[in-house]
């Protein structure tokens, strides 16, 4: 059986019009499991309303919890933490659970085993069907953390949907930042596509992703989304990134269409099929596919 | 007091916020600012506050080492590493512990009964220091490219925090561990968010984090004019502070591409901005 083949859309910076793009993919292929792996603020599903027929708790993470009726006050478990976790207050060591990293070596120093490690089970993964295919995303517990081992279990479960159902792609709307979210989507993947904005911010933030993804040596191309906002800009950019051998698949408009869109939960390419957003978008997509 | 800026979704505008508030806060109305740039994997109010770095100083995690000579193979320290850091293959006598994955809690070192473990410092990210409008005024937290350990590296910016006068936190996207970082240390969260279904979600998002934190709070509306009624009603229904509105322009939006602090750019909105703080402070003084 053939493996499917795996995009993830990252960015860099945010707002720069992943999740729009990635829609806009979706109602292109015709034969894809589509996964949010923005686990933080996943929107994908504004636009693609799948339906849910199981969701799955998955723990990410521990935090430790200091019983104390058992806890002699010895702060051995302040002196040994090295994330600040452990407060003094009235007598008594309480843990910052926003700042415990739930390592464990509080509950190993402690003498009087006051100390529990409880998992975290607070994040969820959503297995759904959508108009363009079958959909997996998650979405993170309130104040959780580890988004890192949520995208993977995301991914995961996406590869063998596809292997199931036979889907040639597995199309990923990433989340910003490079760091250790954006690592477990790419790592393994077998190409990036990368939304950027002709705004400073928006390229520095693109030379870190490129950064990051060179490291995996994962196959990467380039959006300029609203690239008419300041063309000085996007000249530089496409400038720098032809210097540094990276493609650049297309350059798509500013255009307020994708908020009409958004707002009927529709893809650009379905609210309006012939418009230029659309072909744009239509030509980006065959442009990367001559790579596999 | 600390006020970080954060938004559920990306590109909403908190690094406009947050340059434009410490730009009004200090040349303005002549308070004490400090601005702490803590969204360390795409810091970039360095875009917009243009001056020179003053210094620069490392953050740094300390990472085992584990002597195979020796090493038992009791796998002890595998079993406590919460991180799954520790590679151990007793049969070709391979034992290490990826640098990646290690938090640098030191819990193997601890538990380690052969006293085979030894650490050394790792330099995962850096903060820049800069003075802009006065001395050490701007700190900005980077982590390295390929660390994920974001965590620390905030946690180091915000201890470079003024203890007096006003500290601004621009805080990363999202609402998981860097943001939880930086908005557990704040006294007053301003969210920042778009008038759209996908910003109306994410700061429903980050709104039920910052009540979880127990924080004071305010909504700030940027590229507005677009009048999406959820969000408005749901503002209304959970009577959330409304600290104002930024008008949509696509002017703005070039001023922002070419790295322009937006109210440098458009005095006009230096009000709007001053109306803003007015009400965080009668917010937290009360």
């Amino acid at each position: 059986m053939k493996k499917p083949f795996e995009i993830v859309v990252l960015s860099g910076k945010g707002g720069t019009g992943k999740t729009s793009i990635t829609a806009a993919f979706a109602s292109i292929t015709e034969n894809a499991v589509i996964t949010d792996c923005d686990v933080d603020a996943s929107d994908l599903h504004l636009i693609l309303s799948p339906e849910i027929y199981k969701c799955e708790n998955f723990a990410s993470g521990a935090e430790a919890l200091i019983d104390i009726d058992k806890c002699t006050g010895c702060g051995l478990c302040m002196k040994f933490c090295r994330f600040d976790a452990v407060e003094f207050r009235n007598n008594f060591y309480y843990i910052d659970k926003y700042a415990c990293e739930g390592c464990g070596l509080c509950a190993e120093v402690c003498p009087a085993g006051a100390v529990d490690i409880i998992k975290c089970e607070n994040n969820r993964i959503f297995f759904s069907d959508c108009r363009f295919g079958p959909m997996i995303y998650g979405e993170v517990g309130i104040a959780e953390e580890n988004s890192g081992k949520l995208v993977s279990q995301i991914r995961k479960y996406a590869k063998e949907t596809a292997i199931k159902t036979g889907a040639q792609y597995i199309l990923t709307d990433g989340p910003p930042g490079i760091g250790c979210p954006v690592i477990s989507s790419v790592t393994g993947s077998d190409m990036v596509i990368a939304v950027t904005e002709p705004t400073q911010s928006g390229w520095h933030d693109l030379q870190r992703l490129t950064e990051m993804t060179g490291r995996f040596k994962t196959p990467l191309f380039v959006i300029i989304n609203k690239y008419d906002l300041n063309e000085d800009m996007t000249n530089t950019i496409e400038k720098h990134l032809k210097e540094k051998g990276i493609k650049v698949a297309g350059k798509i408009p500013y255009d307020e269409t994708v908020i009409y869109a958004m707002l009927e939960g529709k893809t650009i390419n379905e609210f309006q099929p012939h418009g230029r957003l659309s072909q744009e978008i239509n030509r980006i997509w065959k442009t990367v596919n001559k790579y596999p | 007091m600390r006020i970080a800026i954060t938004s559920g979704k990306g590109g909403t505008g908190k690094t406009t916020v947050s340059t434009c508030l410490f730009h009004v806060f200090t040349r303005y109305l002549k308070y004490d600012v400090q601005l702490l740039d803590c969204d360390s994997e795409e810091p970039d109010c360095h875009v917009f506050i243009k001056s020179k770095k003053t210094s620069v100083c490392p953050v740094n995690i300390s990472i085992p080492y584990i002597d195979p000579g020796k090493c038992i193979f009791c796998g002890k320290c595998k079993n406590v590493c919460a991180f799954n850091a520790i590679v151990m293959l007793p049969a070709i006598n391979f034992i290490e512990a990826d640098q990646d994955m290690c938090h640098g809690c030191g819990a193997c070192s601890y538990i380690c009964p052969e006293q085979a473990i030894t650490e050394k410092n790792k330099t995962i990210g850096k903060l820049s220091f800069y003075d802009y409008y006065g001395n050490g005024d701007f700190i900005e937290g980077r982590i390295n490219v390929g660390s994920v350990l974001q965590t620390p590296v905030i946690k180091d910016t915000i201890k470079h925090a003024r203890e007096e006068g006003i500290v601004l936190l621009d805080s990363p996207p999202g609402t998981s561990c860097p943001v939880i970082a930086t908005v557990s240390k704040a006294d007053y969260v301003i969210m920042v968010t778009e008038p759209t279904p996908f910003g109306l979600h994410d700061l429903r998002l980050m709104a039920d984090t910052v009540k979880e934190l127990g924080k004071d709070n305010g909504i700030l509306i940027n590229k507005s004019g677009f009048n999406y009624k959820p969000l408005y009603e749901y503002i209304d229904q959970n009577k959330i502070t409304l600290l104002g509105e930024i008008p949509f322009k696509k002017e703005y939006a070039m001023a922002y591409s070419k790295g322009e602090i937006l109210t440098a750019y458009d005095s006009k909105l230096n009000d709007l901005f001053a109306g803003i703080i007015k009400t965080v402070l009668n917010e937290k003084t009360v």
